[in-house]
Parts: C-alpha cells; structure tokens; sequence
C-alpha cells in the first residue's frame, strides 16, 4: 500500500509542477493574441493583429534592439574574459590564488540589489553617465563569474595528456591549443555564452541601477507594468521563447546525430 | 631536501609558460576588480556619507558617520527580517516541489529518453522567456477579477472580499515560481547519476522506501540540494520584482524595494547604501554559516 503511494505521489507532484510552471509561459503566449488595447489585461477577441505588427506599440522595439545590442556585447565581452580566467586557473601556477578565487565567487554570492547599487555608487562617485555603456560593464561583471564556474569546469574534466600527446607530436604550444584543446573546450564555451546572453537579456535590477532613462526590454515591462503592458510585449517575449526552443532541439538533434555517427564508425 | 633537476631550457619555458597565464588571467581579473571589488569598497564607504547642515538633496560629504546605520536599521528591520523570512519559506517550498520533479525526470523517466528529453527542455523553458514578463503574467491570473479568483471565492475558499495579489502569499508563490529551475537543475544533475540498483539492493533487504529514500537518495542527492537552496535563497532575499508587482503594499515590501526607493525617489544614498552592505553581510554571514554546517569538501 505504501510503495503504491509513493509510486503515484511523485508523477502528480511532479506533473503539477511542471504546469505550475508553464502556466505563466501559456497565458504569456495565448494574450498575445488578444485585441486587448493598450492594457491587455482582459481577453476580448482573438486577433492575428499584433503577430502581423509586432513593433505597433511604440518603444517595445526600440527597448528589444537595446537589449539584444547590450546582450550580444556584454556576451562576447564575458566570454572572452572569463574563458581566459577559467583556463589560467585550471592549467597555470600564480600567487593570490585564493584571493582570485574569493573575487570570483563572491559576485554570485551577492544579491543583484547589492551589485547593482555597489557599481552605482561607483558610477556616482566618478561621474559617468548612466546609459548603454554602464550597463554594458555591469552585464559584464555578473554574467563573467558565470562563464568562469561554466567553463572552468570543462577544464577541469580535460585530460591534460592530449596535449602533451600533441607537444610529442611536434606541436607548438599555440598549435595544440587551437587544434586540439580549443575544440574540446567549445561546447562548454558555447553554453557558457548562451547562458551569459540569457542572464543579461532578461536582466532587471542591476539594470534598473545603471541605465538612467536608458531603456531595456525588462525595464521597459516593468515601467509599464502599472498601465498594462501592450500585447506586443507578449509577442516578443513568445517569439523570442520559440526562438530559443528551436535552438535547444537543434542543438539535441545534431549531437544525438554526431553521437550515433560516432558509435556507428 | 628537494633538487630542481629541470634543465635552464625547461626552466624558460615554464617562466614561459607562466607568463601565458598571466595574460589570461589579468584583463578578466582587472574588470572584477575594479568594477566589482572597487565598487563594494566606495558603497561601504558612501554609507558613512554624511549630510552638511543646509545641503540640497542627494548633496552628501564623505566623512564617518556610523549613525546611518542605526538610523536605516532601526526604520527598515522589519522589512529585512521580511526578505530573509519569505526568502526561506521560498527556498522550502522550492524543494519540497522541485525534488519530485527532478527524481521524476532523472530516475523514473530514465528508460523513457524522449519522455525526459521533452521535460528537460520544458524545465529550462522559463529561461527562454522574459522573467518580469511572467510575474506580471502571475499578476494578472491571480487578479481579482480574474478567473483564479472568482473560482475562489465561488467555492467560499476565498472571502467575498479577498485577494491573491497584495498578499504575502502572492510575492511567496512568485519567487518560488521564479527561482523554481534553480532548485532543480542542480538536484537534477546530481540524481541523473545515481544508480537505482542500490534502491533495489536496499529494497531485497527489507528496507522500507522511506528508509531506501533517507538512507540513498537523500544523502547522493546532497550536493545538488545544497547548491539550489544557495541559488534560490540568495537572490529570493535581494528581489524586489515579485513583491513591487505581486505585493506593493506595507505587508509585503522587501528590503530590495527600500534600497531601490532611497536610492531613487528619496535621494539618501549613504541611507541606501548602508541598507545594500547590511543586506551583502548579513548573506555571506548566513551562507558562510550554512557551508559549515551542512557543506563538505566534495560541496565546493
């Protein structure tokens, strides 16, 4: 009797979490095709109108570029930094080892708030201008850690005699990088960026801190939030989630593909 | 004694070597220090700002004036002990709903690929979609003339007059909804690598599943549960997204929404920023004193 109830308690809490979950992602998708006005806060009728004009309500494409332009540069900043610290770590003998490590870890240890109001109080102190730029060094900062802990543990799982294998084939030490470790640290390097472009693209509080009147997507949801937010916003935010969807079952298929290639050869 | 054997050759090319790593490692290390360590330092020390007789607002002098403290602690304790307290509760009910979604994606879905495929992709979905966007979303199901509600109210479990949103119940269920995939992914990593044939062995010797469950699962699951609970309850306690949109009243605010107003809207930075060090402290104190506790080496 027991073992019955356990066989059954987990596939119903479970199965109500996931549409717990998903409940939000639903109503997000299903009001974007609402002729709901302005507000779209009560669904009125069904209306193709906002897919076919999705930049309609003012400022909601102009929000979306910025964020796009600040994810993409802040992304490729972070990446390449924090790929650099993570392989440094791992692979070279320094001094100040722990207190890197402490200067690592403690950014994703602080609460956004925190982050975000320590780099205004910078910002204030020298004088910048918030906008574009002052957002872009604090996505830097937040979503670098990340890139560091994704990657460095990719290192870390590298055999380390593959490129030693290469140095006894003649290799010279940048040749077995690119050729050899680079390839190898690229699905994790990858994941690293992608998770770096979500974190900054959906970012909210530290933006709020640094942005002055600069606008985000986020930000521009959340100045509208009292009025209603405009049916377009919905567009965008499902669109962008389908996006998304097709890249991860993409990115599935074609290493299950690589996969059975491989275990066929 | 030890002898360096290594020929001068050898010797020059791990100085070379070192020098690489040097390079990798500086330019990343420079951004963090000054635009994340250097900051912490000018907010610890804008929060011993003080402000000259006659000043403007937002005119403040650097100086010492410990009394900051005292004076944005004693008007916003109870909105910090709110962070920390709907922080926890968040954390709590996160387990409790995520381990029997990760146990059912990682061991009873583990034969059935495609099943747990679809799951997995479904449990990263709410990364793929606007964070703020689906608060507000929650905003709107649990408004008070919406479906959720009425539905409430029409079986009596819910006054006539009631709400959800306003409601410390509302800015508790948001955090736990959005801090939800941290919980579980990491306990989802942990038990995709726990081997069911131990269930089995413990079950042949008349263990009961509860015993099975404390004695295995729990204990191979440990490091998972530890990262989440720390990747839910710290950014739960700095958010102020869920309480400004499903709360926004005197019993729901957050020490996030203070720091943010007093930087903003009343101008008091030494006030906001003595708030946002307090807040940074009190975290590290309470995480530091749980790695203790429950961390070991393998946590780390």
């Amino acid at each position: 009797m027991k073992q019955k109830i356990g066989r059954w308690l987990i596939p119903v809490i479970g199965g109500a979490a996931f549409i717990y979950l998903l409940v939000p992602i639903a109503y997000i998708f299903v009001f974007s095709f609402n002729d709901g006005g302005r507000a779209n806060l009560q669904w009125q009728r069904f209306t193709l109108d906002n897919w076919m004009n999705p930049c309609g309500a003012p400022a909601v494409c102009q929000s979306l570029v910025h964020s796009l332009q600040i994810g993409t540069v802040a992304t490729v900043i972070a990446t390449v930094l924090g790929t650099g610290i993570a392989i440094g770590l791992v692979r070279y003998k320094f001094r100040f080892r722990k207190l890197t490590d402490v200067l690592i870890i403690l950014p994703l240890a602080t609460p956004e708030v925190v982050l975000g109001a320590s780099l205004l109080a910078q910002f204030l102190n020298l004088g910048w201008e918030l906008g574009y730029g002052t957002i872009v060094i604090a996505h830097v900062v937040f979503c670098m850690s990340f890139v560091i802990v994704t990657v460095r543990a990719r290192v870390s799982s590298l055999d380390s005699r593959l490129e030693e294998a290469a140095a006894d084939l003649y290799a010279s030490p940048a040749a077995a990088f690119w050729k050899v470790t680079f390839p190898l640290l690229l699905p994790g390097i990858i994941a690293a960026a992608l998770l770096s472009f979500a974190m900054s693209f959906d970012d909210f509080i530290i933006t709020n801190f640094n942005s002055g009147a600069f606008q985000t997507f986020p930000k521009f949801i959340y100045v509208s939030a009292t009025r209603g937010i405009p049916a377009q916003a919905n567009v965008i935010g499902s669109a962008m989630f389908i996006v998304a969807l097709l890249v991860v079952v993409t990115g599935q298929v074609i290493s299950y593909r690589k996969k059975r290639q491989l275990e066929n050869s | 004694m030890s002898v360096d054997l290594r020929s001068k050759d050898e010797l020059r090319a791990e100085k070379r070597k070192n020098r690489t790593g040097i390079f990798l490692i500086t330019p990343g290390l420079l951004v963090l220090a000054l635009f994340f360590a250097l900051p912490v330092v000018i907010l610890l020390a804008m929060s011993l700002y003080s402000k000259p007789p006659g000043a403007e607002v937002g005119e403040f002098v650097p100086g010492l004036q410990f009394s900051n403290y005292a004076t944005v602690l004693s008007a916003y304790w109870p909105e910090l002990l709110r962070s920390f307290w709907f922080a926890l509760i968040s954390t709590v009910l996160a387990l409790l709903i995520g381990f029997p979604m990760a146990y059912l994606v990682a061991v009873r879905l583990r034969e059935k690929t495609l099943l747990q495929g679809i799951l997995l992709v479904l449990l990263i979905a709410p990364f793929f979609s606007s964070f703020i966007l689906r608060t507000q979303a929650w905003k709107q199901i649990l408004a008070d003339e919406g479906f959720v509600a009425q539905t409430l109210k029409f079986i009596a479990i819910l006054p006539a007059d009631g709400h959800l949103t306003a409601t410390p119940f509302a800015v508790v269920a948001g955090l736990t909804y959005n801090f939800l995939p941290f919980m579980v992914l990491p306990i989802y990593a942990n038990l995709g690598r726990l081997d069911t044939r131990l269930l089995e062995a413990s079950g042949d010797l008349y263990a009961s599943p509860i015993t099975s469950f404390a004695k295995i699962t729990l204990p191979m699951s440990a490091p998972g549960v530890f990262a989440g609970t720390l990747l839910t309850f710290i950014p739960a306690a700095g958010d102020y997204v869920n309480s400004a949109l499903l709360g926004n009243n005197r019993d729901t605010t957050m020490i996030g929404q203070v720091i943010d107003s007093r930087f903003f809207k009343i101008i008091d930075y030494p006030g906001a920023a003595a708030l946002s060090f307090v807040l940074m402290v009190s975290i590290l104190i309470l995480v530091t004193i749980y790695i203790r506790r429950f961390g070991t080496e393998e946590l780390m």
